[in-house]
């Protein structure tokens, strides 16, 4: 076992696959001898040659595209988009044709890609940097979306996304690429893409969360245990397909829920969560479901994102107002 | 089928660089030398100055959290000034990232350039008579825009051209060749300009493509495309003046390529060049310094002293002190604010959380 941050359990994932399986290849904007620029493909092309690991010219649309050929030609491609904002960039042979290959076929082709990129805010980037655009990927049939939100699950998740036969956005929140490290197994194993995790058990009320706000809520779940609040934590781990058994499992158990994203409060993830608890456990609900999000706005400049972004109070105030109804 | 080899053969031997100063700032293409005034000679070397002061002082300004995002533009003031000092007040430009001094010399006062820098919604405030869309960061975007914005300024029938700046990089994307092809197919008056400062970020030019220069790019669009020095002021205005005229005079955009370097790093958030550029490299780029070269040229012409000199750098540094002044008190951002961008009227779902929104940080 090994301390390691989450961009090092991201680079052993890689490390791993393209150890286990020729076919794997990785490839994007400086992922070659510069190791990517937060360093998450750092060393790979020495080890495993330029073969294997490689620059493209810079076009998000070409990346896709090369994918998606290489898919067809039987290779298992681990594409980085250098920042998710660059999702408009390829947004076509994302949601528009690798999602669709194997439908299109009859289910006689797959395409066994992972594209992998960073996302989220916190860390001051230019515009288009920091956008959590993971809803509008979610809302795409025919693709699964992951967020790790630990170095221990990034690890387990990304080799599941990699080894998966269809395609799978990998998004790896900045915030948390060097935010903590914690014990990751040097041996390879995997995480069930699809499998939401209870991160903190309570009976008073379920927190759903992903990525960075994993950590808000936990924080928020401490605070409130002073006051006697007991709060359980979802993580998804997983936000395309949501695991909703575990969800309904724990709202039934607790009878209030508060689902929490990063992402702006129109459309997106957890409104789709609020529809479905409804929908499934209404009759076991004490009060409304609450969501807590950033508001409608384009994501702001970085002088102003710390003001933006949803942080644990927000989190706890809409927990004490599910308690308190 | 030999024919097919030759034709990219001959093409491509076409693409000789342009040059009118070389590296000992004599002039070596009289032919071209432009029609410039002793005055604008010395402006031009006056702005080259001030450039490099101002990104010494951003760097470090940058270093000590009093600057947000900042891409380094040392080594690259011959390609950004030059092309720039060939312009119109009511040109157009279309900036990349790293083009923060073009949009200073066409009238965006310094403090927007630092509010922009630091992420704050008053660096996109331009003023009115700066006619300029904020530096992009989606890269290749600016290159379709310019198209529109040329096509706009032909139909008006304005004496004016749309110009917009991109890296050796931003020739892979898609939107280059795009903006090219429309603009070409418009005849529309456009000025594209590739700054080939040999990498981006990391990647070295020789892999953005097989192509042997940038400027070969044009032909495909059936556009002139030109190759030029970029650390030789005097080839870069030339050949953007030359750019202008014949899209003023209807004949359509240009592409020129400027053969150029970043001394410093791609950007200051973590960018080490060490990892992918050599001490020779360096040193190499550094002999063909713009500022050595122009210095030169104009000292043989006893135009340019060391007073002369310090005078520039003395004033850059007085600005750039009350730039920062000047942008430390611009008001703290709420997301109020932000919400009051979003559209003209505001729909309900912003109307609820601008009084969410109020009630909290009015608290
Ligand atoms: C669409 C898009 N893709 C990727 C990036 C990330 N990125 C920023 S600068 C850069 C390299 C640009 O190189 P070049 O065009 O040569 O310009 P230079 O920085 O050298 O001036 C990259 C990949 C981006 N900003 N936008
Ligand atoms: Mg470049």
């Amino acid at each position: 076992m090994a301390q390691m941050t989450m961009i090092q359990a991201i680079t052993d994932a890689m490390r791993n696959e393209l150890k286990n399986d020729e076919n794997v290849l990785v490839f994007g904007e400086d992922v070659g001898q510069n190791g990517g620029v937060f360093r998450a493909t750092e060393g790979l092309q020495k080890e495993f040659g330029e073969d294997r690991v490689f620059d493209t010219p810079l076009a998000e649309s070409g990346i896709g595209g090369l994918a998606i050929g290489l898919a067809l030609e039987g290779y298992r491609p681990v594409p980085e988009i250098q920042f998710f904002g660059f999702l408009f960039e390829v947004m076509d042979s994302v949601a528009g044709q690798m999602n669709r290959i194997r439908f299109r076929t009859g289910g006689t082709k797959n395409q066994p890609i992972t594209v992998r990129a960073p996302f989220g805010g916190g860390v001051h980037t230019p515009e288009m940097h920091a956008d959590s655009l993971e809803g509008l990927i979610a809302q795409t049939p025919g693709i699964k979306v992951v967020i790790p939100s630990t170095p221990y699950e990034a690890k387990g998740l990304l080799i599941s996304s990699i080894r998966d036969n269809d395609p799978v956005v990998f998004l790896e929140h900045m915030k948390l690429y060097r935010s903590f490290r914690e014990e990751v197994p040097e041996e390879e194993y995997t995480i069930e893409l699809g499998k939401a995790a209870v991160k903190r058990e309570g009976k008073d009320v379920t927190v759903v969360a992903y990525g960075a706000m994993v950590h808000s809520s936990l924080k928020a779940a401490e605070e409130l245990e002073k006051e006697g609040i007991d709060v359980e934590v979802i993580d998804l781990r997983t936000v395309s397909p949501v695991d909703y058994e575990t969800v309904m499992e724990s709202v039934k158990k607790t009878g209030r829920a508060v689902v929490v994203q990063e992402a702006q409060r129109q459309a997106g993830i957890a409104a789709n969560i609020v529809a479905e608890i409804q929908e499934r456990a209404i009759l076991h609900l004490e009060a409304p479901v609450l969501r807590v999000t950033a508001a409608d706005t384009i994501y702001p400049f970085s002088e102003a994102e710390d003001v933006w972004l949803p942080n644990h109070q927000d989190i706890v105030e809409k927990i004490k107002a599910v308690v308190n109804f | 089928m030999t024919i097919l080899k030759h034709v990219l053969e001959s093409v491509e031997n076409q693409f000789e660089t342009f040059q009118i100063l070389n590296e000992d700032g004599k002039i070596v293409n009289k032919a071209d030398m432009p029609e410039l005034s002793d005055e604008e000679l010395k402006e031009l070397m006056r702005r080259m100055v001030y450039t490099r002061v101002l990104d010494q002082r951003s760097i470090a300004l940058n270093r000590q959290g009093r600057l947000g995002f900042y891409a380094p533009t040392a080594g690259q003031e011959a390609s950004q000034l030059g092309s720039h000092f060939a312009l119109e007040k009511e040109d157009y430009l279309l900036p990349g990232y790293r083009d923060v001094p073009q949009l200073i010399w066409q009238g965006l006062p310094l403090h927007q350039a630092f509010l922009w820098s630091r992420g704050h919604f008053a660096g996109g405030q331009f003023p009115e008579d700066v006619r300029a869309l904020f530096p992009q960061i989606i890269i290749g975007a600016q290159y379709v825009q310019a198209a529109g914005v040329a096509l706009g300024i032909k139909k008006r029938g304005k004496q004016a051209v749309a110009v917009t700046w991109t890296g050796d990089g931003g020739t892979s994307q898609g939107d280059f060749y795009e903006g090219m092809n429309f603009a070409g197919a418009y005849k529309a008056p456009a000025i594209f300009i590739a700054q080939n400062n040999g990498f981006a970020i990391s990647v070295p030019r020789e892999k953005q493509s097989s192509a042997k220069t940038l400027a070969q790019k044009a032909i495909a669009a059936g556009i002139e495309g030109i190759q030029v020095d970029g650390m030789d002021v005097l080839a870069v205005y030339a050949a953007t003046k030359h750019a202008r005229n014949r899209a003023i005079n209807g004949e359509g955009p240009t592409l020129i390529e400027t053969l150029t370097y970043r001394y410093g790093p791609h950007t200051m958030s973590g960018d080490d060049p060490t990892r992918y550029r050599s001490d020779e490299l360096n040193s190499e780029w550094e002999k063909k310094d713009p500022l050595i070269r122009f210095r030169k040229f104009l000292e043989g012409k006893k135009l340019w002293s060391e007073e002369e000199e310090a005078k520039v750098i003395e004033d850059a540094k007085n600005d750039i002190k009350e730039a920062i002044k000047k942008a430390d008190q611009a008001p703290k951002q709420k997301v109020t604010d932000l919400i009051g961008f979003m559209y003209e009227e505001l729909p309900v779902n912003l109307q609820a959380q601008m009084e969410e929104y109020q009630a909290k940080e009015s608290k």
